[in-house]
This record gives C-alpha cells, structure tokens and sequence, in this order.
C-alpha cells in the first residue's frame, strides 16, 4: 500500500471539535446573548467545512493511484517496546466511504436540526453534543490504529449517552441513555479484551521464536521493498496499525503462526474475532445486545437519525470490514458474525411488525438492517455491507427525519394510530418518507434494492462460513425479514399518511410524555402543519439520495460497471484470495432476483391491504381477537418477546438477588464474627479496664501531675515573639561550634 | 575551581551585589526598598551559581526566586502595608543585640571558612543540566517525589489558608445552570 | 587573584548574618520572610559551592533544586499566613500576634 502524506487530514475531526468546544463552553452566554442565530451557524457550518475537506481528500485519494492511502502523523501518544500508537489519521478507500457518509449525512442532520430544536432551552448543549458526536466518529473512523479507533469507538458510545439523555430531567429517558450506556460497556468490554487477544497471539507470532528466525531475514526484505519507508523498514513486530498487522499476517509463515495459537481448545483467532463482535453487537445493536437501541429513540429525533441510524450504529460493520483481514482468517467467527446477523434482521423485523410508535418501527427496522449489513460481513462480502451501510445511511436517515418532521406536527405525538391522513397536510414529508419506504423494501431501481439483493446473492453463493448449507439458511431467514422490511415500512407509511387525521386536538396531544420541551411554542392550531424549510430541504436531499444512492453499485448480472466494488477492490483484494464463492449458474441469479422483487411487492400489497387509509378491520380484530392463540403470540411480539423483561429476569434481577445475598452475608455472617471478636475484646478490655484504674492508673497520674507541673512553668518560656526563638536558636548554633573549637 | 582574572572581577562584582543587596534588606526601613534589594541579591547569588558553572541552579534560581517567590513577596508587601505610610512601615527592634548575634556568627563562619583547608578537586566547567536531569530521576528519584508531594501539600496548605477559614467562606457560587435556566 | 571556595563560603556566611539580623530586629512579618529566604540563599550557595569542587558535582546542585523548591513551599506557606493574620488582626506585626498563644 503506497502511504500519501495528505497534511489537511487532521481538519477533519478538528472542524467539529472546535464547534464543540464552541458552543460547549460558550454555548449558555452565547446563546443567551446572540440568540440562536449564533449557535448554529458556527456549528453548522463546521461540519460542512469537514464535509469539503474530506471531498478534497478523497479527490487526491481518488487521482492518486490504486492501492494508497492518505496518512497524517500527528504526534506520537504511546511507544512502548512493540506497541506503536500515534495519534495520526490514515484515509484509504473504506475510510473515505465513511468519512463522506458521516460528513454529508451529519452536516445535513445538523443543519436539520436547526428547524427542529428551535426554541429549545439547551439548544448550544444540542449542538455542541452534535458536533462532540462529529468529531468522535471521524476519528473512529480515520484512526490508523487500534488504539485512536478506540477512543473514538469510547467517544461515540459517550455522545450517544449524552444525547440520549438529553432530556434528563424526565426519568425516562435517563434512565434509557444508562441503559444504552451500560449494555455498550458490556460490548466494549469483549471489544477491548479481543484487542489485547489480538496483540496477545501476535506477540507469540514475536515469540514463537525458530519460526520467524528462519523466515525473518526474508520477510524483512520483503517489508523493506513493500514498505514505503515510513519506518524505514523497522523490525516493529507487532503493532497497532491496522495496515501493519495486516502485512504481518500477509506473511503466510506468521498468519500460520499467529493461527495456530490456541488457548483453551478454541482458535485464537476465532476467539479474538468473536471478542471483537461483542463489541460490534454492543455498538451495533445485535442480538443479544440489541435492548438498548428501540430504547434509544428517547433522544431527540435529529439523532435517532444520525447517532442510531445513519452513522454510530454502522461502527460495527465498519469494524468488521475494517479488520476483514482478522475474521477471514476463522470460518467460525464469520460463521458467528453471519449468523447473529441474520438472527437480528429476522428477529427484529418480526418485532416491527407490531409496533405503534413510529419510532419504535424505525429503531427495530434499523436494527433488522444492521443484521442485513452482518450477513454481508459475516459472509465475506465485505464490500457489500459496506454498500448497504451507505444507503441505508441515505434512506434511514431520511425516514427519521421524516419520521422527527410528522411528530413535530402533531405536536409530539408518536402514536401512529393517532395520526393519519398527513399526505396532505405535510406533502412534501410525506413523499420523501414514501420514497425512502420504496428504498428500504427493495423496488427496484431504488437503493436499497441493489445493496439488499447483493447481500441476498452473496449470501446465497458464500462458501467461507464453517457450514456448507449454511449459506442458504441465511439466505432463508434475510429473505422473510426482508418481507417483514416491506410490510411494516410500508404499514407504517399507511397508518402515518393515509386516511384522515385522528389525532384531533384534544387536550393538545399531551399525554405524559413530551411534557419536556419548549417546542410548544410554535403554536397549537391542532391541525398538524408542515415543518420549516431547513428540515424538509434536508429531508428532500436524503430523499434523492435514497432514490439514486445505489447507482454507484449496479450489479454485475446486468453488466453495468459497478464503481462501487471497484472502488473498494485495493482493500480487501488481499483477502479475498481467502474468501471462495460458489459458481451458480445465471438464470439462478436472475430468478433470486426477481424472488426478491416478488418480496418486496408482497410486503407491500399486504401492508396496502390490511392499513391503506385505515379502513381494513383485519387488524383491528387480530389486536382484539378472543383466540387465545392469536392473542397471546400477537402480546408475545407486541412485547418485543419479552426480552427486557426476560433480560431483567436473568440478569438484572440475580444480579441484585446476588448482590442482597452478599450483603446478607456481609451483614449476618461477616458482622457477626467481627461483633464476636469485638464482644472478646470488651471483656478482657473490661478486666484490663479493672487492673488499669487501680495500678497504672495511678502511677500515670503522677506523671501527668508532674508533666502538668512543668508545663504551666515552662509555658512562660514559649513568648509567641519570633525574635526570642531566633535568639535561642543561633545561641544554641553558636554554643556547639565554640564547643568544637574549644575542644578540637 | 580558580578563577582569575577578569573573572575575579566579576566574582567581587556580585558579590557587591549581593551584599549590599542583603545589607538593604537587612537594614532598609522602607520594606518596599527592602523588597526591590532582595532583587539584587538574587540576581548576585544567581550570577554566582553561573561562575560556579551550576548554570541550571541559575536559571532555576532566576525563575523560581526573582519570577516566582520575590513577586510573592511584593504581593504581600502591598497587600499588607499601608502604601501611605509605606516609609515607615518597617520598624526594627533589638537592634543592638541584633547586631552582636549577627556579627558574632558572621565572624565564626568567615573564620571557619578561611582557616579550613578545603580539599580542592577541580574539574573543567561542563554543563550539568543533562546530569540534573539524570540524578533526579535515578540516583535521587525518592527525595524528588518527597519534594513534589511537599510542594503539592504546600499548595494545598496555601489555597486553603489563603481562602481562609470556615468563617470567611463566601455563599456558594451560582450552581450551573446547564441549560435549565432559561 | 584566585577565587576559589572560600570566597563563596565567605559571601554566604554574610549573607547568613545579614537575614539573621533581618528575622531577628524586624517586627513585619513580611521582612521576616525576607530574612528567611536571605537565609535560604546563603545555604544553597553553600551547597553548589562545595558541590563544585566535589569529584560528582551533580548532588550537590540537585540538593540545591530542592532547597529551591523548599523555599518556594515555605514562601507560598507563609505568605498566606500572612495574608490570614492581616484579615484576622489588619496587621503584619508579629509580636501583635502573639496574643494568639492563649
């Protein structure tokens, strides 16, 4: 990999720190003084610098050759025998994919959120979180090591916290911003441990001693001519660049060694890359870490969109992709990446099917997603997960803006059964979410069609997971939840826009839950009313975007240059001499196809038929049938199977259970042998007490009597003036060196 | 070490500077004036480490005493005085048996000092600023924490008595606002 | 003329007994805190001096450092005593002070 020193880089991450600071520490008098005018331009313009500079960075990255990078050494932070973290930023093509998405998608949400956090009492707060957000994200994902993507993987996890909360003062949604705080700590955890797994068998690749004494003459002149003299062809074992540990594992005498390490029966490998998927469910909201993302929804609806939709969410895919070199190497953690992945996409889509808060939808189809963009890691198809991350960013991000757009007009109502009939009251709301809709379910020709029918494919075709029939299976479930995607989108368009509105104005939507915020302000004419122009601008971009994001990722079958694969070909082109597809024949792949066309469609009649204009009863009657059966699953779904609660049962509660037993322990056990050996030592203090008063006592006080004495005569001598300190002290000094004359 | 010279000019250069320093200090009723000579004679005894070819004890001496401890000392000294009557605002007492301690120990220790015969070990002036550094954190590295730990109690025991006691503490500062107060 | 130690040895030993005399005849505290770094001074001279003609001359200076930053420890101390009594008793006379001991 050619290394391109590109010297803006570090603007990238900085632009938003700086509005983050701005607006953090000055945010309250400026705003109190300048208005709001004077938070938000400086805070949105700032991303929108970042989004330039990283257009011009991947211009220079784009006209500079096949396999390079752009890279920029900042400083050193840690050097430490072979651990080697600077802070410094590296742009390859997967990163640049990132950066833009992040920067274009972010700016836009900021510049949304101009309209939709008017009049909010911590409006400087909002953005300076925002930018915060910005900022750890870019350097989540330009970090050229392990450790700098940490920090931005912490910082993220933060920002999401924060934003969560943002609202504190209603329990609630503290109490959600905790729990996304502490199932991500749990994630973070397997995350760090899977680094130190990691480091751990590549320094016993250092270790293992004859293997790489014999290889290492050669594999240091194989470094020397591969390597473009950053380090000037150093003997750096290991490292924590990703581009280093890489090329170390290039070298098929270390990949041997660093795989044939194992502790405890299990591969290391694999057990580092399933570490390291913890982190990415717990980041990326998978099964079995999912819980906190629908809970998430308390923040406000600008970072649903960009925190838990379009960016912060997708870090475990990008981590994924990021580290491809790492999981290729274990069929069974791939095995494990897919599978959870598909798990999540069906289990979640199933959830969404039930779901009345609009929010709620969006938040469990977003997580059915990121299983899509698992099954596409996980299989090997690392690019394509990457590509679908990069519509979903598109067309997620607009259904929550979309979604942020109808709750402000009906006055923070979420409830989509009190909605309805909006199409024409918010039109241009309502076709953007329309589209977005079509992009999700996979109409063809809309993005989401291209990236979804790929995973589908890929899925169908992969021969690298520790199964062979397990491809198909996989296949199997992301094909029903993709008929799940389709039929609860397009439910959910119906039950918003279709029909009339029954919402009414009755007691002004307020009904416990928004009792929070300042947006009251503009108006409660009842009737909902379109949002201002900042926000169906943005809405109208993503929108398009949505539309013709997929373009860059045609598929072969239709032999149309597909940029997007070529484009991030020099990333993974060394791995993939690793990864084995199946040759299936072509009218296979054009049947597939269409099945997932047919699919598509199916969600979408159904969804027409059961909730266009709300008039069908059918689901009325489900909801209220007497049949226990249909009853009791129906609760069962509703109810999101129970997770919470079973997770509050398992866990929560035997935590506690375990922690009142200590305690009783502590209290009954521990406390008793300590109160037995107090009792102990109060009796023989009682008859030391006894021997004490009568003997010693009196002798004591006879030296206190004396001490006594003397003190009251010698007091006198102790003036408080410093000067006759100062005379009794050098006379003293004098005293002893005319002694030591005198005797000398 | 030896010096000569022009060097020896120097030497009695600072060292009139340094005494007289002291002396003004010592015998000055204007404690301002006394202030602005114990100036003098740090610049003296800095310029003195510097013959002694101590140069970072110098520098060390210039920051710290002439940037650090004597602006201190100037804070205090119009914090308290009453600026009006500054001219008199450092009365002396005991000056005669003052005198005679002061003069009885100066004698000692000049006696001492010319009588003894020193063991001289002369080495070439080199700097020793890399050697400092060294020492401090190998062969001295426990007495160089003791001293950061004194110096962090030292600040510590400023603040606290500087902000004064229970009875001087101020009402508790305005909580932040975050965001509520509007 | 040569200069050698106990020229130095001579100037501190002046320098001793002038702060001496400051700690000793003045009654403001603050001048007695000058005296006490005129003090402070002599034994640091002390120090670099021996220190330089000694085969190591680097312990000698590093103590010299820390007398240093002792002095600057003390200073900060004293200083806000100082400040104290001069709220407590709008003076910096010493000897006023010392009704204290009671």
């Amino acid at each position: 990999m050619k290394l391109i020193h590109f010297s803006g880089l570090f603007l990238i991450p900085l632009f938003p720190l700086i509005g983050a600071f701005y607006a953090g520490a000055f945010g309250l008098k400026i705003h109190r003084r300048f208005g709001e005018k004077a938070i938000h331009f400086p805070t949105v313009i700032l991303p929108w610098c970042s989004f330039v500079v990283a257009v011009a960075a991947v211009i220079r990255l784009a006209t500079s050759g096949h396999e390079t990078a752009l890279v920029q050494h900042l400083w050193q932070w840690l050097h430490f025998e072979s651990l080697d973290a600077d802070l410094a930023f590296q742009m390859d093509r997967l990163s640049a994919v990132m950066v833009l998405v992040v920067t274009f998608v972010g700016s836009l949400i900021h510049v949304y959120s101009i309209g939709y956090m008017h009049d909010d009492p911590s409006y400087w707060r909002f953005f300076s979180y925002l930018n915060l957000f910005m900022f750890s994200m870019l350097t989540l994902v330009l970090a050229d090591n392990f450790l700098l993507m940490f920090v931005g993987w912490e910082g993220v996890g933060l920002c999401s916290y924060l934003l969560i909360s943002f609202w504190y003062t209603d329990v609630e949604k503290a109490k959600a911003g905790m729990k996304a705080f502490v199932v991500n700590r749990i994630g973070d955890a397997g995350f760090s441990l899977g680094l130190f797994l990691v480091f751990w068998g590549l320094f016993g690749v250092w270790t293992h001693g004859e293997i790489n004494a014999a290889t290492h003459h050669e594999t240091a002149a194989v470094e020397a001519e591969s390597h473009d003299g950053e380090h000037g062809g150093a003997l750096s074992v290991t490292s924590v660049k990703f581009r280093e540990v890489e090329r170390i594992l290039h070298d098929p005498a270390r990949r041997e060694a660093f795989t044939s390490q194992h502790w405890g029966g299990v591969s290391l490998v694999t057990l580092a890359c399933i570490l390291l998927f913890v982190g990415a469910t717990g980041k990326s909201a998978q099964i079995p870490l999912y819980v906190w993302l629908p809970d998430a929804m308390a923040g406000p609806t600008p970072v649903s969109a960009l925190i838990h939709a379009a960016t912060m969410v997708t870090a475990g895919v990008y981590m994924v992709a990021r580290l491809h070199f790492l999981f290729a190497l274990s069929p069974v953690a791939m095995s494990v990446v897919a599978t959870t992945g598909a798990a999540t996409a069906l289990f979640a889509a199933t959830i969404g099917l039930f779901q009345y808060d609009i929010k709620k939808v969006l938040a469990y189809s977003t997580v059915s997603q990121l299983g899509f963009m698992f099954v596409a890691v996980g299989v090997g198809a690392y690019w394509v997960g990457i590509f679908h991350l990069m519509t979903h960013a598109f067309f997620k991000a607009c259904l929550f803006l979309g979604s942020g757009s109808v709750i402000m007009g009906c006055h923070h109502e979420q409830d989509m059964r009190k909605m309805g009939g909006l199409r024409k009251l918010m039109p241009i709301t309502a076709i953007t979410y329309l589209l977005s809709c079509c992009a999700i379910a996979g109409f063809p020709f809309f993005s989401g069609f291209f990236s979804k029918d790929e995973i589908l494919w890929k899925a169908f075709t992969t021969g690298n997971l520790a199964f062979n029939t397990q491809g198909f299976w996989l296949w199997m479930i992301a094909a029903v939840a993709a008929l799940c995607t389709s039929f609860y989108m397009f439910r959910s368009y119906y039950m918003t826009f279709s029909g009339e509105y029954r919402g009414g104005h009755a007691a002004h939507g307020h009904d416990g839950h928004d009792d929070h915020d300042a947006h009251d302000a503009h108006g409660h004419s009842g009737a909902p009313h379109e949002s201002p122009v900042t926000m169906t601008a943005v809405l109208s971009v993503l929108a398009f975007m949505a539309v013709v994001g997929g373009y860059i990722g045609l598929p072969h079958l239709w032999h149309m240059p597909n940029f997007f694969e070529a484009w991030l070909e020099p990333i993974f082109e060394h791995t993939e001499h690793a990864l084995h597809w199946a040759h299936k024949p072509l009218s296979l792949e054009w049947g597939l196809m269409a099945f997932s066309i047919v699919v598509a469609f199916t969600g979408f009649f159904a969804a027409r038929w059961l909730y266009r204009n709300n008039t069908n009863p059918i689901p009325g009657k489900l909801v209220n049938t007497d049949n226990k059966l249909i009853r009791g699953v129906h609760q069962f779904v509703f109810r999101k199977y129970m997770v919470d609660e079973a997770y509050q049962v398992a866990i929560i509660d035997n935590t506690i259970y375990t922690a009142k037993g200590l305690s009783w322990f502590d209290k009954w056990i521990v406390d008793g042998i300590v109160n037995l050996c107090g009792l102990i030592g109060r009796t023989m203090g009682m008859i030391q007490g006894f021997i004490d008063r009568v003997f010693v006592d009196g002798l004591v006080n006879l030296v206190a009597e004396a001490i006594l004495f003397g003190g009251r005569h010698l007091r006198k001598v102790q003036t408080g003036r410093i000067q006759s300190y100062v005379y009794a002290l050098v006379g003293g000094a004098l005293a002893v060196v005319v002694f030591m004359y005198a005797i000398t | 070490m030896t010096t000569s010279g022009i060097g020896a000019v120097v030497f009695y250069a600072l060292m009139a500077l340094t005494i007289a320093g002291g002396a003004i200090v010592a015998f000055s009723r204007n404690i301002v004036r006394s202030a602005f000579a114990l100036l003098a004679t740090f610049m003296g005894v800095a310029g003195m480490y510097a013959m002694l070819s101590a140069d970072f004890v110098a520098i060390v001496q210039l920051m710290v005493y002439v940037g650090g401890i004597l602006i201190l000392i100037l804070f205090a000294v119009m914090l308290t005085s009453h600026i009006s009557e500054v001219s008199v605002s450092n009365k002396s007492m005991g000056v005669f048996s003052s005198a005679v301690m002061a003069f009885a120990i100066a004698c000692i220790l000049i006696y001492t000092a010319v009588t003894v015969a020193w063991p001289g070990h002369i080495t070439p002036a080199q700097p020793t600023t890399a050697g400092i550094g060294n020492a401090l954190l190998s062969d001295y590295v426990l007495p160089f924490e003791l001293i950061s730990v004194l110096l962090f109690a030292a600040l510590l025991g400023g603040v606290t008595l500087a902000h004064g006691g229970p009875k001087n503490k101020k009402a508790p500062e305005a909580e932040d606002s975050n965001g509520e107060a509007k | 003329m040569i200069i050698g130690l106990p020229h130095y040895l001579v100037v501190s030993g002046i320098l001793l007994a002038l702060g001496l005399f400051t700690i000793s005849t003045r009654r403001n505290a603050v001048a007695m805190l000058m005296g006490v770094e005129l003090i402070l001074n002599a034994g640091i001279l002390n120090l670099v001096a021996f220190s330089r003609f000694n085969p190591n001359p680097v312990g000698g200076q590093v103590f010299g450092i820390f007398g240093i930053v002792l002095a600057a420890s003390e200073a900060v101390v004293a200083l806000a005593i100082v400040l104290q009594l001069y709220r407590a008793f709008r003076s910096v006379d010493a000897s006023e002070s010392a009704e204290m001991k009671e």
